[in-house]
């Protein structure tokens, strides 16, 4: 009796958090990460010249101030040693006389920190008094109101407590230094920004025919011999790899062309011979009157006509390989139910398998959708039950059909002897059968067929023990629904 | 009697086929290449063709396009050496009724030219089959003998619609393979037989004459004992 069982389809597995697909895809193109690498690239070469230029620019102009600086703190220098303390202090108070403007900043002060000399009021907040560069603020009353500037200088201690501060009114230099800043960071964000669109365009370009070579090779794949990849005379390394894909693809067109005239020749030239020596085998049957044959030239005719047909079974069984595999009828795949072929071949073995003591099953998932032909697909299932039901003796044959990591898997198990590890490859090739006597009846090509068949559907085929027994299992890419 | 007309231009399969059809009480005119067939065909009253696809001059199919364009629907047997079903399906498409694979047995061909003489003869839309006392309601889908219903999978009830609509008539394993299970394969196994050993269990059991009769070296008959 036919069990079937239907089994519920699994629950989709969530795993916590998962990159949604259509940008898992995006990251794997390889314009995406042409494009990235570009970007990449160009933005740490436009940030390297732009941080060089920042560096030439606003940390010159510091350098210059204190470079002005240590030439005035030389000067005064030797003015404090040529004369003294009173001299350094009369020359600061020159100095400082009149208004600031752009000139620099003095102040002499002495041991207890009071103000001896100098365009600064007091000794600046907050500023430790170690000798060296230092920053501070000054407040500036050029417009009537009281500012803020930033300054920068330096401490020079005079023995006796006595301090020298030289500095520089830097606000200019600060301001300069923030336009270039700003100046810099437009820039940079433009050129980022052309950066990324050149990248994406480049890659784009780029691959675009990389796809278009693809598309057709995936055409060519579905039977479509004839399709070829453009060639948009450019002449460049895309167009030349065009041009030899399109060469390779002439020649494969015509090595499938002649193999079908081959296989079509063979057929016809040898058929007809085995035609007309069938065909006189049965006239002598049909023969009447004197011309009849006796019981004994009956049997021996019926015997050579069993013969010719096996002969011819074998011949056939070949040229359906042959044909499998040549991909012919590309055109004629369409999608399919694998569990409703299943069903069929199992319905078709069911009662030879009852009667010779075995219990087939089928296990069908619904909704198990491949693209394939319907023919060539039952009659590698078919070939596979048979299979079974000669070598395994009795027991269980269960065929099962349901979808496993993408793709549609159909199965056939079997309680027989199985097949050593040793020879699970080479029972595929033709006219090897393991049995050493022979004395089961085949042809040694249902396992054959059975390879081309999958290959035309671009299926994998894999031979496992059962345990014992064994297990057919053929990986077909599953149609999504 | 009925006429048929081979066209066939290997020698001995025509002469084959010439005896053969003869001896079953057919008359047989015979062309030997696509031009000679078209014009003989075209001039009609003929029952059934029987076409070999390879022919030289005008090809087996571009012969029947040409015969269907002139609207003339003799059915046509076509008897090719390819046979893949790619092949079947263009002959078909040409306007082809029925194919068959050389080499074939006699019996096959013959089965096949009667299902073909006789398609247009049976009404289509009967929704009730009848032999003896087998009753078939289409409509229904049941079966009874003798008044008695009988329980049929839906395998076995297309199998049995097939054998009495071809009641009376030979049927080869070959064209219940093809009619009823779709499949253009030869098994290997005895997988047809085993089906109509069940099917006879069922309709033929406890009753005194049995109507499927096997017909040695060719194939099952479904017929009303005389």
């Amino acid at each position: 009796m036919v069990t079937e069982k239907l089994l519920l389809p699994a629950p989709p597995i969530r795993s916590g958090r998962q990159f949604p697909a259509h940008l898992r895809r995006l990251v794997h193109t390889h314009a995406f990460r042409l494009a990235a690498l570009y970007f990449v690239v160009f933005a740490a070469s436009v940030l390297g010249v732009l941080f060089f230029v920042y560096w030439t620019s606003a940390d010159f102009v510091e350098r210059q101030t204190e470079a002005t600086l240590d030439a005035e703190i030389t000067g005064l220098a030797e003015q404090y040693a040529e004369r003294g303390l009173s001299g350094l202090v009369q020359i600061v108070a020159a100095r400082s006389a009149g208004d600031r403007g752009d000139a620099n900043l003095y102040l002499i002060t002495g041991p207890g920190g009071q103000p001896l000399a100098g365009n600064i009021a007091a000794w600046p907040s907050g500023v430790p008094a170690r000798p060296g560069w230092l920053s501070f603020t000054v407040a500036s009353d050029a417009s009537g109101r009281v500012a803020t500037e930033p300054a920068r200088g330096r401490l020079i201690i005079i023995p006796g407590g006595y301090r020298l501060l030289v500095g520089r009114d830097i606000s200019d230099a600060a301001a300069f230094r923030d336009r270039v800043k700003l100046t810099l960071l437009w820039s940079g964000l433009v050129a980022l920004g052309v950066g990324l669109a050149g990248g994406t365009a480049m890659s784009r370009n780029l691959l675009r025919r990389v796809e278009l070579v693809n598309r057709t090779s995936e055409r060519v794949m579905a039977g479509n011999l004839s399709d070829r990849v453009p060639v948009e005379g450019t002449s460049d390394e895309f167009d030349q790899l065009a041009i030899n894909l399109n060469r390779m693809l002439d020649q494969i067109e015509r090595l499938m062309t002649a193999m079908r005239e081959v296989t079509d020749d063979v057929a016809h030239d040898l058929k007809t011979p085995l035609s007309r020596l069938r065909a006189r085998l049965e006239l002598a049957l049909l023969g009447s009157g004197a011309a009849a044959a006796t019981p004994a030239q009956s049997e021996a005719i019926r015997g050579a006509i069993d013969e010719a047909d096996r002969l011819l079974a074998t011949f056939n069984a070949l040229l359906g390989i042959a044909a499998a595999e040549a991909g012919a009828g590309r055109d004629r795949t369409e999608p399919l139910d694998l569990a409703e072929i299943a069903r069929s071949a199992v319905e078709f073995y069911e009662p030879v398998a009852e009667e010779q003591g075995f219990e087939l099953s089928l296990a069908a998932e619904p909704a198990v959708r491949i693209r394939g032909d319907r023919h060539l697909l039952s009659q590698a299932l078919a070939n596979l039950i048979d299979n079974a039901l000669k070598y395994a003796g009795g027991g269980d044959v269960q065929v099962g059909v349901f979808a496993a990591d993408g793709h549609a898997v159909l199965e056939i198990a079997d309680r027989g002897p199985g097949i050593p590890e040793a020879d699970r490859e080479s029972v595929f090739d033709r006219f090897v059968r393991l049995e050493p006597s022979r004395s089961t009846p085949g042809n040694g090509l249902g396992l054959s067929l059975v390879r081309a068949v999958a290959r035309r559907h671009d299926a994998a085929v894999s031979l496992a023990d059962n345990r014992p027994g064994l297990r057919v299992r053929l990986d077909f890419p599953l149609l999504p629904a | 009697m009925m006429k048929l007309l081979v066209v066939e231009d290997d020698r001995d399969t025509a002469l084959y086929l010439e005896k053969g059809l003869g001896e079953s009480g057919y008359t047989v005119d015979r062309a030997g290449d696509g031009r000679d067939g078209l014009f003989l065909a075209s001039s009609g009253g003929y029952g059934a063709i029987v076409l070999d696809r390879m022919l030289p001059g005008i090809d087996g199919l571009s012969m029947l396009s040409a015969l269907r364009a002139a609207d003339i629907h003799t059915p046509a047997l076509i008897l090719s050496a390819l046979g893949t079903v790619d092949d079947r399906v263009k002959g078909l498409r040409a306007g082809g009724d029925d194919y068959l694979v050389k080499p074939f047995a006699f019996s096959e061909l013959l089965a096949r030219i009667e299902a073909l003489l006789r398609r247009g003869a049976t009404a289509p839309a009967a929704t009730l089959l009848r032999v003896a006392d087998l009753e078939l309601d289409l409509l229904s889908r049941t079966v009874r003998r003798a008044g008695k219903p009988i329980e049929l999978l839906p395998r076995e009830f297309r199998l049995l619609e097939y054998l009495m609509r071809n009641a009376g008539h030979v049927v080869t394993r070959t064209m219940l393979l093809e009619q009823v299970w779709d499949y253009h394969f030869d098994p290997q196994t005895n997988v047809i037989d085993v089906h109509v050993s069940r099917l006879r269990q069922k309709i033929d059991r406890n009753f005194a004459r049995p109507l499927l009769q096997t017909v040695r070296g060719a194939g099952y008959c479904l017929r009303a004992p005389d």
